[in-house]
């Protein structure tokens, strides 16, 4: 187990740059997600990480120690593929024995290694077999079996998901979110999937086009996004970004939802720290669904909801819930009622918003304004 | 589209008739000459000049073939074709195993650890496959004579080796290129270096290709004549040029019935290494055509 440090790395394949400058530091134990749309960059600063890139600028530190020219072998790091890479040559215990053959462990050692970690797995049964007769399921545990039985100080997981069906994919997260609970293990895990993000993770790293948009906790990404890009790759359905308006309304300041002098709806905001200045201009409102309810607005302290009128077009039940599609003037947002919500479509209503957990952007930079 | 469906199976069932007919004819065309090799290498002479080339032998005997592998003249000695079979072996073996090795080198290279200038170069390389062997002749014999190797069996493994790279670098290069990089990325991360990975990964998953080359070398190799009679002295001559010798000898009678078994005698070793593994050929052939 170590810690990871990663320090203004940039890295250019030729004039293309793909990597400006990305600065992110892990403590020993951390769960850090790689996540952004392809062509990000994410894979490739994996690929830095493991050594199987040059660095352009920058320095990658493990433990500490700078790691930069080290050749992967002498990192003491281990990477699971997205293909999950096994020897098709080898049997499953050839495999996972390699890594440590190569290191020159004596062979007696090796086997009561890859003993021990396939008990842990339970792929006991198939440590004769070669990787053709496996499944993707079972391939996918021998390729995380192969990294486990290294013992290495740092886990680099390139979407390692991304080849199961659907149901697998959602037993194999909760087998990798098990596994990392039990050992403590350093893992950095590369992904497209926000919500393996956001269920793995303990905290996330958010790339775009080369660039670190955001580093932090599931929750903090979730509930204080620093920019649009962010709000709208994290949760599903995506944050309602809404034109609005800030004005000051007795005193406090308040959103104005539509433009000019189709204002459809005045919602006031419960704080105003660091709006002051923006009072009077064009804002996004980013309201995530469940923000937009038919909770009923209840009088008191403390209270934050806001009552909004909007025409339902369309109702989408989920089982837990129900997503309805409403129009306020001729914006369209995503709400989400309740599952037995007597809300229909095609009809006008009368819903809830949640304006403590509004976010705020600046249409021009595209980054949150206010605290 | 036809309407009947009993029509259709039926206009079906001729077009397979006469596909089958062609076939037929085709492998007849092609078997006649080895029938015809076959049953004259086995008659008397006489019996060969009564005209029939067609017939079945009247009166069946092998010593054509005991003479060509061990009493023929050729040149001056009459040793058959046996020494030179011997020659040709030393020649073939060390050559092709050699040229499949270094092909296999490239092919990883070109394709794994990948350089600036690594498709220039590959380039380059497989104009070695259409360079006519007359070209390089004179060239080459300086080149042998600079090395000392002149008129040996090893001066022949080189020639061929360098003329087979090019091919074998081809097979190689084209086989992994459809090798999974990210196997490459995790046996370097297990700590497995250039030649360890080559030997441990690449190498155990490469059969069919090794069959391909292998065959295409052998035979190749085996059956060049030019190489053989312009670099060759008398004692590493190989079978075909020592077959030329036989056949083509102005002494004496013809003697056609030893010349057809010489001549089998030469083919016998690219028709057991076809017959053995022609099979693979076809399946290492379609290996990187094919996906699954």
């Amino acid at each position: 187990m170590a810690s990871l440090s990663v320090d203004g790395i940039e890295k250019k394949f030729g004039a293309t740059e793909v990597l400006k400058g990305i600065d992110i530091e892990i403590e020993s134990g951390e769960f850090l997600v790689l996540v952004g749309p392809s062509g990000c960059g994410k894979s490739t600063l994996l690929n830095l990480i493991a050594g199987l890139e040059s660095i352009t600028a920058g320095e990658i530190r493990i433990d500490g120690d700078r790691v930069n020219e080290r050749h992967p072998k002498d990192r003491d790091i281990a990477m699971v593929f997205q293909s999950y890479a096994l020897y098709p040559n080898m049997s499953v215990a050839d495999n996972m024995a390699f890594g440590l053959e190569m290191r020159g462990m004596p062979k007696a050692e090796r086997d009561a290694a890859v003993a021990e970690v396939a008990k842990l797995l339970q792929i006991e049964p198939l440590l004769a077999r070669r990787p053709a007769q496996l499944s993707g399921g079972q391939r996918q545990r021998v390729a995380m079996g192969r990294a486990l039985v290294r013992d290495p100080k740092i886990f680099l997981l390139d979407e390692p998901l991304s080849n199961l069906d659907a149901k697998l994919r959602v037993e194999m997260r909760t087998e990798i979110k098990k596994l990392h609970q039990r050992l403590g293990a350093t893992i950095v895990y590369v992904t497209h999937d926000q919500i393996e993000a956001m269920t793995l993770a303990s905290r996330i790293a958010i790339m775009n086009a080369g660039e670190l948009q955001q580093l932090g906790t599931p929750r903090e990404l979730y509930d204080r996004p620093t920019n649009i890009f962010v709000a709208t790759f994290i949760g599903s359905p995506a944050m309602n970004l809404i034109p609005a308006t800030l004005a000051l309304t007795e005193g406090s300041v308040t959103v104005a939802i539509g433009k000019g002098d189709t204002q459809e709806a005045t919602l006031p905001l419960p704080s105003d720290d660091g709006l002051q200045e923006h009072v009077g201009r064009d804002v996004i409102l980013g309201l995530r669904s469940e923000h937009i309810t038919d909770t009923p607005v209840a009088d008191g302290d403390g209270q934050t909801r806001s009552p909004l009128t909007c025409h339902v077009e369309v109702t989408e039940p989920t089982g837990p819930d129900t997503l309805a599609l409403i129009r306020i003037g001729d914006i369209e947002a995503m709400a989400r009622l309740g599952a037995d919500t007597p809300i229909r479509p095609g009809k006008a209503a009368r819903l809830s918003v949640d304006m403590a957990k509004a976010c705020l952007f600046d249409p021009e930079t595209e980054r949150r304004i206010g605290s | 589209m036809a309407a009947d469906p009993g029509l259709a199976i039926q206009s079906n069932r001729l077009a397979r008739a006469l596909l089958y007919a062609a076939l037929i004819l085709f492998a007849v065309y092609f078997l006649l000459p080895l029938f015809v090799m076959l049953v004259n290498s086995v008659k008397p002479l006489e019996e060969i000049r009564g005209g029939n080339m067609l017939a079945l032998p009247l009166a069946f005997t092998t010593a054509p073939w005991a003479s060509a592998w061990n009493s023929a003249q050729i040149g001056v000695e009459p040793t058959g074709l046996s020494p030179y079979f011997w020659n040709s072996i030393k020649m073939v073996v060390p050559a092709v195993l050699i040229s499949t090795l270094m092909g296999a080198l490239n092919g990883y290279v070109l394709t794994k650890w990948r350089f600036k200038g690594d498709n220039l170069l590959f380039g380059l390389m497989l104009f070695a496959c259409f360079i006519p062997f007359q070209i390089v002749l004179i060239p080459m014999a300086r080149i042998l004579g600079l090395l000392g190797l002149a008129g040996t069996t090893a001066g022949l493994v080189m020639v061929h080796v360098v003329y087979g790279l090019g091919f074998t670098t081809l097979f190689f290069r084209n086989y992994y290129a459809a090798f999974p990089d990210e196997l490459i990325k995790a046996a370097k991360i297990d700590g497995a270096g250039f030649f360890r990975i080559f030997q441990r990964i690449l190498i155990p998953s490469s059969g069919p290709i090794i069959v391909v080359t292998v065959i295409w070398q052998f035979t190749n190799v085996w059956n060049d004549f030019l190489f053989g009679a312009s670099f060759a002295d008398f004692d590493s001559m190989p079978m075909t040029v020592a077959l030329n010798n036989l056949v083509s000898s102005s002494t004496g009678v013809k003697e056609y019935n030893v010349h057809f078994a010489g001549a089998l005698l030469a083919a016998l070793p690219t028709l057991i290494v076809y017959i053995v593994s022609g099979r693979y050929f076809v399946r290492g052939l379609m290996a990187g055509a094919v996906k699954g």
